[in-house]
């Protein structure tokens, strides 16, 4: 058993990026755990006990305690296994809050404009949030050139923090194509963009943590269902 | 901008200061030594997020240029320069680099500055996720719903008021018997994230009709604690002075 790693559960969902992001870490390090998945759309006791605040996935309990926000979780591995593989943050302050600013802004603005697209009703609202979630990645390109400086990924050589804060929706962005045929990252308007995601696809840590489209796809089904029925209430 | 009853800090002067401490501060040398480089911090007065930053910057004791934006006049280039994409304060400056969004200039202020007191603990970490956790759910709540229980009216109002006193019993539980939300470190990253709030309760409480002392003593005791603390006195304005200014809001925005 690896240093500090003592019991570790993952509560998650197969195709959130918040999880995949998560699982992606802890591959980078080489730390195992047990994953056990959650049905969001029927809360069970395990998420209302250990995320009694949010009930959101992930959750990561270490030693029965639980650790929340995919982001602190990210931290916190690094926190933990600091000295194992690759870290997920970069060493340098000033990197580092520039590495937090653009995954707040992952989170904060991308995550809510690709979802609203899934829970868009009206063509409008559809055409909106496509164009929203092409603005933001116009900025997310900029920041790859300011973070990457020339290297491979946004953390340098290697995978990072804000490598895997963007690159856990791309299997969600493929999925976005086959549903409305728009493609959020491409040569044309994202260059650099669409060469970063093929190499974070390559990657060995992340590989086989992507889910695949079908499922991401059939959970939308469900979403959209979920969503639908709540909003008619 | 009114009279501030406390100088949020110790350079202020509504005006420039003299030249950086080193010659050439650039970004392409991470390595120098940052703690010689000046620090300017572009912000508005009664902004919550600014003041945590004024709050940090005063528990660690870091002396810096204060520039208020008035941000009711319009935006200055620098500040849209500085954060391009939100085009909002706080920004930190330092020397010329800019940190945007406030729970980020702390931790960055905690680890460019390491010689000074950390807000977040230095070496738990778990406690730290936990900090991370809470600072998190005050970013998510506080403003946003109080926002709206002076916005709106009626039904919609009284769900924002339901909702406060959610907020604050639920982060009155987080608190329990601790002096501090930092605990054993002390006065900490969720106490700062969180104390600029204790000047804008007495107006959701107006607008509400509700007492934080009824539905939270818990954390009416703690608002009473953090007053006291200088680094807060000092870096806060009066809660009539907040209450006038969402006055001043609404006027803005056309609401009643």
């Amino acid at each position: 058993m690896a240093a500090g790693e003592g019991d570790l559960k993952l509560l998650g969902l197969l195709v959130s990026p918040f999880v995949v992001r998560v699982r992606m870490a802890l591959s980078m390090k080489g730390v195992s755990y047990e994953y056990i998945e959650q049905d969001i759309f029927n809360k069970g006791e395990l998420l209302v006990r250990y995320n009694p605040v949010h009930k959101k996935v992930p959750v990561l309990i270490h030693n029965g305690k639980p650790v929340c926000e995919s982001l602190a979780i990210l931290e916190y591995i690094d926190d933990i296994w600091g000295t194992t593989g690759n870290s997920v943050l970069p060493a340098d302050p000033y990197e580092r809050a520039i590495a937090r600013f653009w995954a707040n802004y992952i989170d904060d603005k991308m995550f809510p404009s690709w979802i609203g697209l899934l829970k868009a009703e009206t063509e409008e609202e559809k055409a909106e949030k496509v164009n929203q979630t092409l603005a933001v990645l116009m900025h997310l390109e900029d920041a790859f050139a300011l973070c990457s400086n020339g290297k491979a990924f946004f953390g340098g050589d290697s995978v990072g923090y804000l490598d895997l804060a963007l690159g856990s929706n791309l299997f969600w962005f493929e999925a976005l194509r086959e549903l409305f045929g728009v493609a959020f990252i491409d040569e044309g308007r994202t260059p650099l963009l669409a060469s970063w995601a093929e190499r974070f696809g390559e990657a060995a840590a992340v590989k086989e943590m992507v889910p695949s489209v079908d499922k991401a796809l059939e959970h939308a089904k469900k979403f959209r269902a979920f969503f639908a029925a709540a909003a008619a209430k | 901008m009114p009279t501030p009853i406390h100088t949020p800090s110790t350079l202020h002067s509504g005006r420039h200061t003299t030249a950086t401490l080193t010659p050439n501060p650039t970004s392409s040398n991470p390595t120098m030594a940052s703690t010689d480089q000046q620090l300017v911090l572009l912000d508005f007065w009664v902004s919550p997020f600014g003041q945590r930053v004024r709050i940090a910057l005063a528990e660690k004791s870091l002396p810096y240029e204060y520039v208020e934006e008035d941000l009711l006049a319009g935006k200055s280039d620098r500040l849209l320069s500085s954060n391009p994409v939100h085009k909002k304060i706080p920004v930190l400056l330092h020397g010329d680099r800019p940190v945007n969004e406030s729970l980020i200039i702390l931790q960055y202020l905690d680890e460019a500055f390491p010689d000074a007191p950390s807000l977040l603990p230095p070496s738990d970490p778990y406690a730290r996720a936990q900090a991370r956790f809470w600072a998190d759910y005050v970013d998510k709540k506080v403003y946003d719903c109080g926002s709206r229980l002076w916005k709106l009216k009626g039904e919609p109002q009284l769900q924002a008021r339901a909702e406060m006193v959610e907020i604050l019993k639920t982060l009155e539980a987080e608190l329990g018997e601790k002096e501090f939300f930092g605990g054993e470190h002390g006065f900490g990253f969720v106490d700062a994230a969180l104390a600029p709030f204790s000047a804008w309760l007495p107006s959701y409480e107006r607008y509400g009709e509700f007492k934080v002392a009824e539905v939270a003593p818990g954390i009416a005791a703690w608002v009473e604690r953090v007053g006291k603390r200088d680094s807060v006195a000092k870096s806060l304005y009066a809660p009539d002075k907040v209450y006038d200014f969402i006055g001043v809001l609404k006027k803005k925005y056309g609401i009643e």
